[in-house]
């Protein structure tokens, strides 16, 4: 008999599954040319209840269905972080899905359904669980990616992301075997006892890495991450605001399981973890190359895309840092990043017009003068992803940083600051095109729907909150860490 | 409000007006009329608001006052600290001066983007304003990055043509500097577990119960140093002060020679000698070395410039060498002399960049070989313009004199061939300047389009007098504003001199 309680620790994504149903039943019930604002409706409806539903999981603390998941404070930090990134998205697309002529029933469905997979990542403590969540969120992914399906590189973005992606994902079905072999267990809680007792094994090690592969391929982190630009530059706008931050999120969120609940680096009293140089050497790599690799791009999305690697670079930073104090610098950053990434990929979605046409740095000359507003929203996005005081992006930086220092990681931290510094160029050539240079072109003014306005208003508030009050969250974020160690 | 509340609440108020304001700007419509107006009413306001530091400082008393103290982010245990001395309280004051006159300044020049360009600048006024009243250390740094954002758009959105290439290295030069600075103070709080400016000042000063090893302290100071030393900029850290001071707007100019250059130099007086007496000691001859050869540079580069703007643009490293020079000799009175200094500087660059800017509306060009003569259609901008030139030259009697005065006599006092080859500065100083006057206002005019040039409007004139009058009332009675920067300066000095005694036992 399963307890009701049980129900509610998967409530958000009961709640996500259902709703997602609604959308593909209501779709064939509504004519083609009028369905998009109800179904994205009933889409918002559906997140937003997920959000509700993981705030009232805060009340039901504790595993279920035989230890498969479990809800904690780190669990629900990273339910909130999905679900809100869902509705943000789901906010915006509105207008885009009219103008470039997307149906919406599937699209929507599909945010919902991946959505489902990246909360249960987040709660899942069973690797095969885990794997299962991380397919539903990468097939939603995979798909969502080539919905611009008359574009080439749309599709191209599909078949790639999908080709690669499963490779990697095999990766970590591989490591996940491998485990089990070493520890007799796919259960995270009594792998980290068996490792405990018997110490690690040649093989557990060689499961470290392959489920490492697997997962820095989702995350996007060096060497992984040739995919990147490649697949953010074909696929839809909102769908990159998307997948560069929800699903990418919850897979951080895996391997902070993953990594700090077998291996507590406590555990092996001051020596380092049997995972640190790998994560060390894909932080600064991905940092390194991701901000070189964004020097020399016009195309603002791939611009994006390689600062997303860069900043998946940053956050490793903070696994390699000491547990707790590294734990909630990383959630903090994934908070924030969230925040200004997903905004950032909605003013260039807005921006960029049926076709998406406009993503070049030469496009965005003279956007200052022609759409201040939007200009500025921008602007906070990008001065947060330099880290400018007063924005989220600084204090993310700021906690990464000094949780590294904390760690005596003084290498770390001097790569981590020179990239961020190397970064401020090309954000400032982004804001410099904007405001300081003169168009060549006529290229023209979009009315902003009600629905992007929505998502960069939230948006914006969640940058400059987390810029000038971060106190709450990183309080929480610590707490998590707290509740992921104990 | 009861005195003592508004004793607490003030520098907040002074500080955040001009950002609330900028704020309501945002919400008013694109009348380019109003927004002028009413920019012009909130800067005038915070400075009729700032004159109550001056007014209600307990003279007698050290350490910090109107100060503010509460909890802000519980981790990292950032506190909202304010507070100011006598030094910090000055250039609140300058900051807060000098923008109603920048306002005024930019009436006409700033003709698109209007309501963005007031803006930026309330907003820069609220960082400026910032940097010189935060007492917590990472509050400091908080402000002094968000400097960098309006200054960079000012000077990038409403500069000259090369104002891009000028905005950006303007950015890199100082963002990558101070991410030095904010490396130290990461590393300061890491071991003392506080950003709050006088507790690490002791534990500094106790270093060794907090593990922080003398070999650090060689490295935070440096830390700081460079990115105080990129701000002011000394020698060799200047390149991007021409580029800047030329691409930058005349508003621009102004805030950026008045204002964000003494952010360096108060850093260096605050953080360099407050927190490491003992490494600003080591480090002094080398730093006083390059002071003199920012002083004597600045001034050879200043006399060949064949451009008006360029011409004061390298005049302000020249000036801020004498700064510099003043702060490291670690003399009551060579400090006093640079903290009075930086007031000067702040009054008569930012005139000499707002002349320069009058007559840029009238020419739009800043070359000399196009001026000549202009005193015969312009007297009234021409007296102004000579006014402002012999108090930036140091004329007995106006601002500049007492500043240089007492800076000389204290790197006399810390070693006399420093005190010499500053002092030839002055005379540098003299010959570029005058004989730039000489170039632009005597003789027959040259150009026949000059025959025509208007004379100052009454705005300018606004814009102009109080300039006028601070420099010949600083230069009158300094005494009413060194009776409060040397008690300040004292307490300052107080820890080097313990230093030099220890050195001396």
């Amino acid at each position: 008999m399963i307890a009701t309680a049980d129900y509610i620790r998967i409530l958000p994504e009961i709640v996500l599954t259902l709703f997602g149903l609604i959308v593909m039943f209501v779709d064939p019930l509504l004519p083609e040319s009028r369905n998009v604002k109800p179904l994205g409706i009933i889409a918002l409806i559906g997140s937003l209840g997920a959000v509700a539903a993981s705030i009232y999981q805060m009340r039901y603390p504790g595993p279920a269905f035989w230890n498969f998941v479990v809800v904690d404070n780190f669990s629900i930090f990273f339910h909130l972080l999905v679900t809100i990134a869902a509705a943000l998205v789901i906010m915006a697309s509105f207008e885009y899905l009219r103008v470039q002529e997307i149906r919406a029933g599937e699209y929507f469905g599909l945010i919902l359904f991946g959505t489902v997979g990246m909360a249960l990542m987040s709660s899942a403590v069973e690797l095969v669980l885990i794997f299962i969540a991380l397919e539903i969120s990468s097939i939603s992914t995979y798909i969502l990616a080539g919905f611009r399906r008359r574009d080439a590189g749309s599709v191209e973005s599909s078949l790639k992301y999908f080709l690669l992606g499963s490779f990697a994902t095999a990766f970590f079905l591989y490591g996940i075997a491998l485990m089990f072999g070493a520890t007799g267990s796919t259960d995270i809680p009594q792998i980290a006892s068996a490792l405990r007792l018997n110490g690690a094994p040649l093989l557990a090690y060689v499961a470290y890495a392959l489920m490492f592969v697997g997962l820095g391929f989702k995350i996007a982190s060096a060497p992984f991450h040739v995919w990147t630009p490649d697949v953010y530059e074909g696929a839809p706008s909102p769908v990159v605001a998307f997948m560069s931050t929800a699903p990418k999120m919850a897979v951080f969120a895996v391997l902070l399981r993953i990594l700090f609940v077998t291996e507590s680096p406590s555990l092996l009293a001051g020596s380092r973890p049997v995972w640190f140089w790998w994560v060390w050497g894909s932080a600064a790599v991905s940092m390194t190359l991701g901000n070189l690799g964004a020097l020399v791009q016009n195309n603002v999305k791939r611009m994006l895309a390689y600062s997303a690697i860069a900043h998946a670079g940053y956050l490793l930073v903070a696994f390699a840092a000491a547990p707790e104090a590294g734990i909630s610098a990383a959630m903090f950053y994934a908070a924030s990043y969230t925040a200004m990434n997903l905004g950032a990929f909605i003013v260039v979605s807005h921006f960029a017009n049926a076709g998406e046409r406009y993503v070049t740095l030469d496009d965005y000359t003279g956007l200052g003068r022609r759409s201040p507003l939007l200009a500025m929203t921008l602007t906070i996005f990008l001065i947060s992803l330099i880290g400018i005081p007063a924005t989220a992006g600084f204090f993310a930086k700021f906690y990464v940083f000094s949780a590294a220092l904390k760690a005596n990681l003084v290498w770390l931290t001097i790569i981590a600051v020179v990239n961020s510094a190397i970064g401020a160029y090309y954000y400032l050539r982004v804001i410099v095109a904007m405001y300081m240079r003169d168009s060549t072109q006529e290229i023209p003014v979009m009315r902003v729907p009600a629905g992007v306005t929505a998502t960069l208003l939230c948006s914006v508030a969640a940058v400059i909150y987390l810029g000038i009050l971060p106190g709450r969250v990183l309080e929480f974020a610590t707490r998590s860490a707290q509740s992921l160690l104990r | 409000m009861s005195g003592s509340a508004w004793n607490t609440w003030i520098l907040t108020l002074v500080t955040f007006i001009p950002l609330a304001g900028a704020v309501l700007l945002l919400f008013l419509p694109r009348r380019d009329r109003d927004i002028k107006w009413f920019a012009l009413f909130v800067s005038l306001i915070t400075f009729a608001l700032s004159l109550h530091l001056p007014t209600y400082l307990h003279r007698g008393q050290p350490g910090f006052q109107f100060e503010i103290n509460i909890p802000w982010i519980p981790t990292p245990n950032i506190h909202y600290h304010l507070g100011v001395d006598g030094i910090s309280m000055w250039l609140v004051v300058l900051t807060t001066f000098l923008t109603p006159l920048c306002v005024l300044i930019s009436w006409k020049s700033v003709h698109e983007r209007v309501k963005e360009f007031f803006i930026l600048l309330l907003i820069l006024e609220t960082a400026l304003l910032g940097v010189f009243v935060s007492l917590d250390l990472f509050l400091f740094y908080f402000f002094w990055e968000f400097t960098l954002i309006p200054m960079a758009l000012i000077i990038g959105m409403y500069g000259h043509e090369r104002r891009v290439y000028a905005a950006v290295k303007f950015f890199l030069f100082t963002m990558i500097a101070s991410a030095f600075m904010l490396a130290s103070i990461i590393f300061l709080y890491a071991k003392t577990g506080s950003f709050d400016y006088v507790t690490i000042q002791n534990a500094v000063r106790d270093g060794a119960s907090f593990g922080i090893t003398g070999h650090a302290l060689g490295w935070l100071f440096l830390g700081f140093f460079v990115a105080f030393a990129v701000k002011v900029p000394i020698f060799p850290l200047h390149t991007w002060l021409p580029d800047a001071h030329f691409e930058a707007p005349t508003a621009g100019s102004v805030m950026l020679a008045g204002v964000l250059l003494k952010m360096g130099t108060y850093g260096l007086l605050r953080f360099n000698l407050g927190l490491f007496p003992d490494q600003s000691r080591q480090n002094q001859s080398w730093i006083m070395v390059l002071a003199i050869i920012g002083i004597i540079y600045g001034a050879l580069v200043a006399m060949v410039q064949p451009n008006l703007k360029k011409l004061v643009a390298y005049s302000s490293v020249s000036h801020l060498g004498f700064v510099v020079l003043g702060i490291f000799s670690f003399t009551q009175l060579g400090v006093d002399g640079a903290v009075y200094q930086m007031l000067n500087h702040g009054v008569s660059t930012g005139a000499l960049f707002m002349l320069a800017g009058i007559i840029y509306e009238r020419r739009h060009t800043f070359d000399l070989d196009e001026f000549g003569g202009l005193a015969t259609p312009m007297p009234i901008f021409a007296a102004f313009f000579l006014f402002i030139t012999l108090s930036s030259l140091g004329l007995p009697l106006l601002n500049g004199f007492v500043g240089e005065f007492l800076v000389l006599s204290g790197a006399f006092q810390a070693k006399m061939i420093w005190g010499i080859l500053a002092a030839s500065g002055v005379i540098w100083s003299a010959c570029y300047l005058l004989w730039m006057y000489q170039r632009v206002f005597f003789g027959k005019v040259k150009h026949s389009v000059n025959n025509t040039l208007p004379d100052l409007s009454a705005r300018e004139r606004a814009a102009l007098w109080p300039a006028s009058i601070a420099a010949l009332v600083m230069g009158v009675a300094p005494v009413l504003w060194l009776n409060i920067i040397d008690p300040a300066v004292h307490s300052v000095l107080a820890p080097l001199a313990q230093t030099t005694a220890q050195v001396v036992r």
